[in-house]
């Protein structure tokens, strides 16, 4: 990438960053933002803008929510509980509990980020911008950029991602209304499809490749059996018997010895 | 207090900031506040990993199975074999998300097309 072109700075040999640095740091975050990872998280987004008005969300509470939530499993978690009119601690809660999984990702990169002399109020802010793709790319290119420098780059990185998705959710729901009826359900089949392939990608333990399968057969089914309570019912029943059936596994592999599960 | 609950305009940010902002940029604070003190591996992300995942995982499901505006048209079994078809494509075509999705697309723009879908 852009980034990797490292010249040898003399931010790490000599005196105090100035206002040009960080300008400079900051726009080779931008530079870093164009890549592959973002062209798939436009597509991503492209969905939610389609799925988001179907739900009857407003163009301006479709964009205010791309904005301040950012992490697209808990856009589409709320958007769900939105469609099935879920109360309000319901949807937080559901919504919680698919974001749980930041708190260790931003434990992961905070060291990374972190210089002699940070604030912790930049931290905090910059860590509005931790998800799946900023935090990906940030972990694959922050280690070419230099120590006090590296809070100007990830605020240019995840500003221009979530800049970036913004627009396109604001392009993509003003046209929606008038695609034809192919290319509108086409649209809508964008979300599932992307989380289907990437939630497979990013899973690390058998556990959750299980929840994943237990989720899309379970989700349907409880959406029938207890409407209105489908994706929470969903959730707990199919995370439990997955993490239990993977703990069961783990403890035979171990007592078997290799290849034994 | 659901989404649809007050015919007011400041109600749904309210209820986007509370039931999304806060769930979620909650959890990040949380993890600059611990810094380097959690286990990324340790069981109890592992189950809690497990829950959101079925839980994601159930949206989807919903999405494909009781989908609403257009996609609702299409047979279900076509919406089923595309979602299948995305899938395969992603594992046979080295794990691309991309490849995933336009396989899977490419499949329902054909069958919707075969079926004279919205003429």
């Amino acid at each position: 990438m852009q980034t990797a072109d490292r010249r040898p700075t003399d931010l790490e040999t000599s005196g105090p960053a100035s206002a040009s640095d960080y300008r400079r740091w900051f726009l080779r975050g931008v530079r870093a933002s164009v890549s592959v990872p973002l062209l798939i998280l436009m597509s991503a987004f492209v969905g939610f803008a389609g799925l988001a008005r179907e739900a009857g969300i407003s163009l301006g509470e479709a964009v205010f929510m791309t904005g301040i939530v950012w992490a697209l499993p808990a856009k589409v978690v709320l958007i769900g509980a939105i469609m099935t009119g879920a109360s309000l601690p319901a949807a937080a809660f559901a919504v919680a509990l698919t974001s749980v999984r930041l708190t260790p990702m931003v434990v992961s990169i905070v060291p990374e980020l972190r210089a002699p002399g940070t604030r912790p109020v930049v931290l905090y802010l910059l860590s509005h911008f931790v998800a799946v793709t900023s935090w990906v790319l940030a972990m694959e290119h922050m280690r070419a950029v230099p120590r006090p420098m590296r809070t100007a780059w990830y605020c240019g990185l995840g500003g221009a991602l979530v800049l970036v998705n913004m627009v396109v959710v604001a392009v993509v729901y003003s046209v929606a209304g008038s695609l034809p009826p192919t290319l509108s359900a086409a649209l809508l089949m964008l979300t599932p499809l992307y989380f289907l392939t990437s939630l497979w990608g990013s899973a690390r333990e058998s556990a959750s490749h299980l929840a994943m399968a237990f989720g899309l057969v379970l989700g349907p089914l409880f959406h029938v059996l207890t409407p209105g309570f489908d994706l929470m019912a969903a959730g707990v029943v199919g995370g439990t018997a997955a993490y239990l059936l993977h703990r069961v596994g783990r403890r035979g592999r171990r007592r078997g010895g290799e290849g034994a599960a | 207090m659901s989404f649809a609950a007050f015919d007011v305009w400041w109600w749904p940010y309210a209820f986007i900031l509370a039931a999304g902002w806060l769930a979620t940029d909650g959890f990040r604070f949380l993890g600059v506040y611990f810094g380097g003190r959690i286990a990324d591996d340790s069981e109890a992300l592992v189950a809690v990993r497990a829950l959101a995942t079925a839980l994601v995982a159930a949206v989807i499901g919903n999405l494909v199975v009781f989908p609403s505006g257009s996609l609702a048209e299409a047979p279900v079994a076509m919406r089923l074999f595309s979602v299948a078809a995305g899938f395969a494509g992603y594992l046979v075509l080295r794990r691309s998300v991309l490849a995933g999705i336009l396989t899977g697309e490419a499949v329902l723009l054909a069958g919707l097309y075969l079926i004279g879908f919205g003429t």
